[in-house]
């Protein structure tokens, strides 16, 4: 395939974000812009400025009207996405770390990093139809997780937040009561910091990626470990293919590596996993740096790819992708 | 093709009046344009004949692969997206940014091998031209000094710089170790540390360029092999190197040659000045101002 490569941010990317119909994709960096291109052929569309710190995530209405991107300058900002007006901003004491709008985009989970003696804590706002109503209070509020919060997602039915963080283990919360519902045991969960998790088409389960160089595959109602993906290299990201059975699994280089490798350009690659089988389909090479972003086209014909080099590389799938037999 | 326009109403030509250069208005002669439409794998073939300049009829054959980057299927309200204004850094920008580009590079899902195949070598090789120039695409890597991306092996500029592993002498096998011995667990262990790495090895390049040996007015097509030929019977010989004019290919007359042992140096020293060489009287002596 070629892929193409998208080279709007000047520094590394953190997060990347495709809406529902597949044809608009949001991206993350740490230059402070988000930017949204056309996810056919990577034409830039435009960029949300008002920013002051790096944004680490974002989340997109299912509309594709409201894009909400969670940011180290300790907001949280709601956007239309058409115009890149800003609409609201919510206020923090700490630095925002991970976004997501629940299913029918009423309420957001909002994470934030711990920060001169506060806490981490995980937020739950309102998000109302009318920017102009719009309010900054919480409706619930979470503490009790050591350390970061890397990634927060809703469950099935908005009745559950699932996390992980920097203390390498998976909770599951109610939304309602805010009550930890399950936690990932130390035998079968991660060994070391989470840094991804990304939920399945229908969400019925979710793959977690971790510095550990391994990402798990978990039933979003149980949290029961389904499979594990074993690689050479720390995670950063992870997705799961919405058409066939694979995961793919991005990341970065062992620190010891970095002296001894040959450092041939473009060699950081993405690797796919068969879903079920658990081995390895294959990689796709061409970043410079560490792969930070993952994500998948919702009709999976297509994924990309954001790396600590400021690229976003879009890869639309050649037809042997589809006829892959392990 | 600017043949074609030249084309005015033609009365009937003969061929008998017709002047030796004006073979352009043969086009008559010449078999139609074939276009072969594109096949199922996008393949466009056009077959043109035309006449080049020696008056020589020629086959043209131009083939073209058309690759759709993307299936255009957009619901409705992604059509209407396709059409909003461009906002933010963007809303300057013409089409003509080079923010957006296709990667000359044909990437490919590499599947995983059984160790011991070599899956890089093939997909370097196929693509050697549209490494030249572009910045992340480094596929062209020296073997002699490790640089990338800038000149194959046999063109290496910093020939004499870097170690080589030669053929001549034989280095103890041990030397090529990649990762034996002291890898306690994956820590990383310096080169020089590694088994087999040779602690001496730079005093013993130091050594060998005493034993290095200047040849002087050699012919012009005097090449390393020939200096090895001459040179390897007085005894064993760690390096050649003949000095060559990048521009013309031929020798600039002289070359060194580097023995193992410092006595054969002398020997051949003391054998060959003098010695008539492809028409040419060689002068040898030592390289740098006489080891003692």
């Amino acid at each position: 395939m070629r892929p193409i490569l998208m080279k709007g941010h000047e520094r590394p990317l953190t997060f990347l974000k495709y809406n529902r119909e597949g044809d608009l994709l949001f991206s993350c960096a740490k230059d402070h812009t988000p930017t949204v291109w056309f996810a056919d052929n990577g034409e830039r569309l435009g960029t949300y400025r008002g920013h002051n710190g790096a944004v680490w995530c974002c989340d997109v209405s299912r509309d594709s009207m409201r894009l909400i991107t969670g940011s180290a300058d300790q907001t949280v900002k709601l956007w239309n996405v058409q115009t890149g007006a800003q609409l609201y901003s919510f206020n923090f004491d700490s630095p925002a770390r991970a976004v997501d709008f629940s299913v029918g985009d009423k309420l957001a989970v909002i994470t934030t990093d711990p920060f001169m003696g506060l806490p981490s804590t995980i937020q739950v706002k309102r998000i109302a139809k009318d920017p102009s109503e719009q309010t900054g209070d919480s409706v619930l509020t979470i503490t009790g997780p050591q350390g970061r919060i890397n990634r927060a997602v809703w469950g099935p039915l908005n009745k559950t937040i699932i996390s992980g963080g920097e203390d390498a283990v998976l909770r599951i919360w109610d939304s309602e009561t805010g009550q930890l519902l399950k936690e990932s045991n130390n035998e079968t969960g991660h060994q070391k910091t989470i840094t991804s998790l990304s939920k399945s088409a229908d969400g019925s389960h979710f793959l977690s990626g971790s510095l550990d160089k391994s990402a798990k595959l978990w039933d979003i109602r149980t949290l029961t470990l389904i499979k594990t993906y074993v690689t050479e290299r720390p995670v950063n990201a992870v997705a799961i293919s919405p058409l066939l059975d694979h995961v793919v699994i991005g990341g970065g280089q062992d620190a010891s590596h970095v002296t001894t490798t040959d450092r041939r350009a473009g060699k950081f690659e993405a690797k796919f996993f068969h879903k079920i089988l658990q081995e390895e389909i294959g990689g796709v090479k061409g970043h410079f740096g560490p792969i930070n972003a993952l994500a998948f086209n919702p009709d999976g014909r297509s994924f990309s790819s954001g790396g600590e080099d400021g690229y976003v590389r879009l890869h639309h799938f050649d037809p042997e992708y589809f006829n892959i037999k392990m | 093709m600017a043949v074609d326009m030249a084309r005015a109403p033609q009365s009937k030509l003969r061929w008998g009046e017709l002047d030796e250069d004006d073979g352009e208005d043969l086009d008559f002669l010449l078999p139609p344009k074939i276009v072969e439409g594109p096949d199922e794998n996008g393949v466009k073939r056009v077959i043109e004949y035309r006449f080049n300049e020696d008056g020589n009829k020629v086959k043209v054959t131009t083939t073209t692969r058309v690759r759709k980057l993307a299936r255009a299927r957009l619901s409705r309200r992604a059509i209407e997206r396709r059409s909003w204004a461009k906002f933010g850094d963007a809303a300057h920008e013409d089409t003509g940014s080079r923010l957006t580009m296709v990667s000359t590079e044909e990437i490919i899902l590499e599947r995983p091998r059984a160790p011991g195949s070599q899956a890089e070598e093939v997909k370097v090789a196929g693509d050697p031209l549209a490494a030249m120039g572009k910045a992340g695409a480094v596929l062209m890597v020296c073997r002699a000094c490790g640089k990338k991306g800038d000149h194959w092996t046999s063109k290496c500029p910093y020939k004499d710089l870097a170690p080589q592993v030669d053929a001549f002498i034989d280095k103890p096998p041990t030397e090529t170790t990649a990762s034996s011995g002291a890898t306690k667990g994956g820590a990383y262990v310096p080169p020089s540390l590694r088994a087999g790495a040779e602690r001496s090895g730079t005093e013993m390049r130091r050594r060998n360029d005493e034993n290095s040996v200047r040849v002087t007015n050699l012919s012009e097509d005097t090449r390393e092999p020939d200096l090895l030929e001459l040179f390897r019977a007085f005894g064993p010989v760690s390096r050649v190197y003949v000095a060559v004019d990048q521009k013309t290919g031929m020798s600039r007359g002289f070359g060194f040659v580097n023995f193992v042992n410092k006595e054969d140096a002398e020997r051949a020293i003391n054998k060959l000045n003098g010695y008539g060489y492809d028409n040419l009287i060689l002068r040898v002596e030592w390289a740098t101002p006489r080891p003692n």
